[in-house]
């Protein structure tokens, strides 16, 4: 039961992967590669979690209380957004690429010429 | 373990092999924000509320505003190209 | 290579893989047992040192502030690209704009719209907050700067997108993107000239609880809401331009 979160982030990873590799379509490759990129979240996240633990906020608990690890959440909170912004730019060369070869189908697209 | 955090995790699982098999892009987007939420929910069970916040926002809005503005431009390119052909 | 050779590879790569990662992460630590020291010299040092009550805002801008900085330049880089992959295609498109009689506003009913329109100061106020409070509660720049992004974008929502065209200023979004990330990186300099590192704190921590407290953490706080917001904003812009594309004469 313990191996749970880890498993759901293999699954995930794994699902994406599938996703990417039998995509018929740029756009659905992209969402899927944020798929890919939440697994990595839940692993972090799965580390860091202390069993009884609480949010690592001391504005109203005690000092001594047991708090969950920091470090991964300050890892996963720049990676959300930075991330969303990285998966605009690959939409972007998505649009770009269907202006070029009038299709979105990456079966279809040959190489860039110059 | 909590009960919250593995029914959590298995509506993850579950959302992000739904968001692989919505072979619609536009389809996808909705399903993708639903999985955003179901991943926000994940990380508030595992009591990171800075997260929960981030996911909520850029999976629930930002992300799926994208994708459709995408598709919405490429809809469009192919509207003029069939009306000038 | 033809898909069904390709499915295959894929299939025996992904299998492998799949056998060394459960293998790998079965030999992590079970769940709710992780004995890192530096998460709790972390976590039990940041009220003590720097007077500031969340520890994940301090872990992130004061004791891994270098890892933030070049997250936001990632940031900055990719909403920089995202700029000259659509301007460059803008500029040599022969896409035209939809015909007059077919532009309308982009939510048909009214009451969308006004709910819109009456969402976007709260949404505001709320964004701000939330980016001011970092360093005492959940939140922060990352957060807030997000969540002001959907209160400006929800202006576009509820409004015509024809009368935005005024409304939106593109350029203050890109001047307020470029503020906060260079605001971050000279705010490290301050550290480098009075404190002896970069990035270091070097405004005194004042008292618990209080809005000014945590040093420079607000600072940053801000800094990082502005970059957040803008590039956000500037991304969204150039999406949308494209379907607002005009040669010049066609008003």
């Amino acid at each position: 039961m313990s191996f749970l979160p880890y498993g759901v982030a293999a699954w995930l990873l794994l699902i994406g992967l599938y996703g990417i590799v039998t995509s018929r379509n740029l756009v659905h490759l992209i969402v899927c590669l944020t798929v890919v990129q939440s697994s990595t979240y839940v692993l972090l996240l799965a580390i860091g979690y202390r069993s009884g633990g609480t949010a690592p906020i001391f504005a109203d608990i005690p000092s001594s209380r047991r708090v969950v690890d920091p470090i991964v959440a300050t890892l996963t909170l720049t990676d959300v957004v930075v991330e969303a912004t990285v998966a605009a730019l690959l939409l972007a060369l998505a649009v770009q690429a269907h202006r070029r070869f009038g299709t979105l189908d990456p079966n279809e697209m040959g190489a860039l010429r110059g | 373990m909590t009960a919250v955090q593995a029914v959590a995790l298995v509506a993850v699982a579950l959302g992000g092999t739904a968001v692989v098999f919505a072979r619609d892009p536009a389809r996808q987007a909705l399903v993708s924000s639903v999985f955003g939420i179901s991943l926000a929910v994940l990380f508030l069970a595992f009591q990171a509320p800075d997260v929960a916040l981030s996911q909520v926002v850029v999976g629930a809005v930002a992300l799926p505003a994208m994708i459709m503005l995408t598709l919405r431009k490429i809809i469009r390119r192919e509207e003029v190209d069939r009306g000038e052909r | 290579m033809s898909s069904r050779v390709r499915y295959a590879v894929f299939g025996t790569g992904a299998l492998g893989l799949a056998v060394l990662l459960v293998w790998g992460l079965a030999g992590l630590p079970d769940l709710g047992d992780f004995a890192g020291r530096y998460g709790h010299v972390l976590a039990h040092s940041a009220v003590p040192q720097r007077k500031a009550t969340s520890s994940i805002s301090v872990t992130t801008f004061d004791y891994r502030g270098i890892d933030t900085l070049i997250e936001e330049f990632i940031l900055f880089t990719a909403a920089v690209g995202v700029m000259v992959l659509l301007r460059v295609q803008r500029a040599e498109e022969e896409v035209p704009a939809e015909p007059e009689a077919v532009r309308r506003p982009t939510a048909r009913s009214a009451s969308l719209r006004s709910l819109g329109a009456a969402l976007v100061g709260p949404i505001l106020v709320l964004g701000i907050y939330i980016v001011v409070h970092g360093h005492l509660t959940p939140g922060g720049g990352f957060q807030g700067g997000v969540i002001l992004m959907t209160a400006l974008f929800l202006i576009y929502l509820a409004g015509s997108h024809m009368n935005l065209g005024r409304l939106r200023p593109l350029g203050a979004m890109e001047a307020s993107e470029g503020v906060g990330a260079a605001g971050f990186a000279v705010i490290g300099l301050g550290g480098v000239v009075l404190a002896g590192s970069y990035l270091e704190n070097f405004i005194a921590p004042g008292q618990v609880g209080y809005l000014v407290s945590g040093g420079d953490l607000p600072l940053l706080n801000i800094a990082v809401g502005l970059e957040v917001m803008g590039a956000l904003l500037v991304v969204l812009g150039e999406f949308l331009d494209q379907r607002l594309l005009m040669k010049k004469g066609q008003a």
